[in-house]
């Protein structure tokens, strides 16, 4: 089986990352496992870490998930939740330093040739000025 | 000192009721200098806590603080959950119900490190550290009127908090603009501290 790296995507808005999945699907149709989850527990602008925890198992791959954050408390959450997983997922888990929207598409785009997390991420960031 | 059950649920309604009942002036604090949803996330959180009360407090306190962690984990929807989750997991991890104040001194100060990492944060740098590290010296002193001046040092320490510049969250991207705002992490830390000072003083 050719199993890519998984993407995926947490704003604090559903329709940002929607439509961030949404380019990514456009660049990479479905060769990508891919999840995304927006909003607080209420449906408010905010994160969750219990949607995050389900994108990740939607987007799983055995080669690993590579998440895309916009504003702090999506990377807090999400770093939360990759703590909450099971022992054996937890390592193969990274939240990308790089912008959601180019960073997804680049992401996307490089786990879609076959490379690897440490790959998937290292593209994802070059997008992040030092 | 002993914490049993009535006391563990006298700690945790006093904690959420208070955070709940302050859930509109920490969100104020919140739309000066961060994006608006303190107050709103916090209550959300706490609201599930009190809900879980009876459940929680039926536990030893290591599980009920455990367990009131993961609620707020999963149920804040803002930074603050993994905050002040991490913070009360932390504590969870080492505390018995028969504890020393030098063990729940211990557990702060090891319940801060959890919450430096996963913030990514420091002292003075506006946030609800800057309340926890004056706590935790007035618990390594000690001594007499203990919950009193517990509750003084976190009014202090968040009120130390208005003229600081913000460096984590979203108060930072305001710069020099978010000075002269109170901290709204550190003032619905202190509220956290002062509900505890009126259990241990027996006035809730």
């Amino acid at each position: 089986m050719n199993e890519n790296v998984g993407i995926v995507i947490v704003s604090h808005s559903a329709d940002v990352a929607r439509g961030t999945a949404m380019m990514v699907e456009q660049m990479v149709g479905h060769e990508v496992p891919l999840g995304w989850c927006g909003g607080d527990p209420d449906g408010g602008l905010g994160t969750n870490v219990e949607a995050i925890m389900a994108a990740i198992d939607k987007a799983w791959s055995e080669k690993g998930v590579a998440i895309l954050v916009d504003l702090g408390g999506a990377e807090t959450n999400s770093e939360m939740a990759i703590e909450m997983l099971p022992d054996a997922r937890r390592g193969r888990v990274v939240v990308c330093n790089a912008p959601v929207v180019e960073g997804a598409v680049m992401a996307a785009t490089e786990a879609a040739s076959g490379a690897t997390l440490e790959a998937v991420r290292r593209t994802a960031e070059e997008l992040t000025p030092v | 000192m002993m914490i049993d059950r009535e006391t563990r649920k006298r700690l945790i309604v006093a904690v959420a009721n208070r955070v709940i009942a302050s859930a509109d002036e920490l969100t104020d604090l919140d739309r000066a200098i961060g994006d608006g949803d303190h107050g709103t996330n916090m209550r959300r959180g706490f609201e599930a806590v009190l809900a879980a009360a009876d459940e929680l407090s039926a536990k030893s306190l290591s599980e009920s603080l455990k367990g009131l962690g993961t609620t707020l984990v999963m149920k804040v929807g803002g930074a603050s959950g993994p905050l002040y989750g991490t913070l009360f997991m932390s504590l969870g991890k080492t505390l018995a119900d028969e504890v020393s104040l030098e063990q729940v001194a211990d557990a702060v100060a090891a319940a801060i490190d959890a919450v430096k990492a996963r913030g990514k944060s420091e002292a003075g740098q506006k946030t609800m550290l800057d309340v926890f590290f004056p706590v935790l010296a007035v618990l390594r002193e000690g001594g007499g009127d203990f919950p009193a001046r517990l509750r003084a040092a976190a009014r202090l320490a968040a009120e130390n908090t208005v003229p600081m510049k913000a460096i984590r969250g979203r108060a930072s991207f305001l710069g020099e603009r978010s000075i002269g705002h109170m901290d709204p992490g550190a003032r619905s830390s202190e509220l956290i501290v002062d509900a505890v000072a009126d259990v241990m003083e027996g006035c809730a």
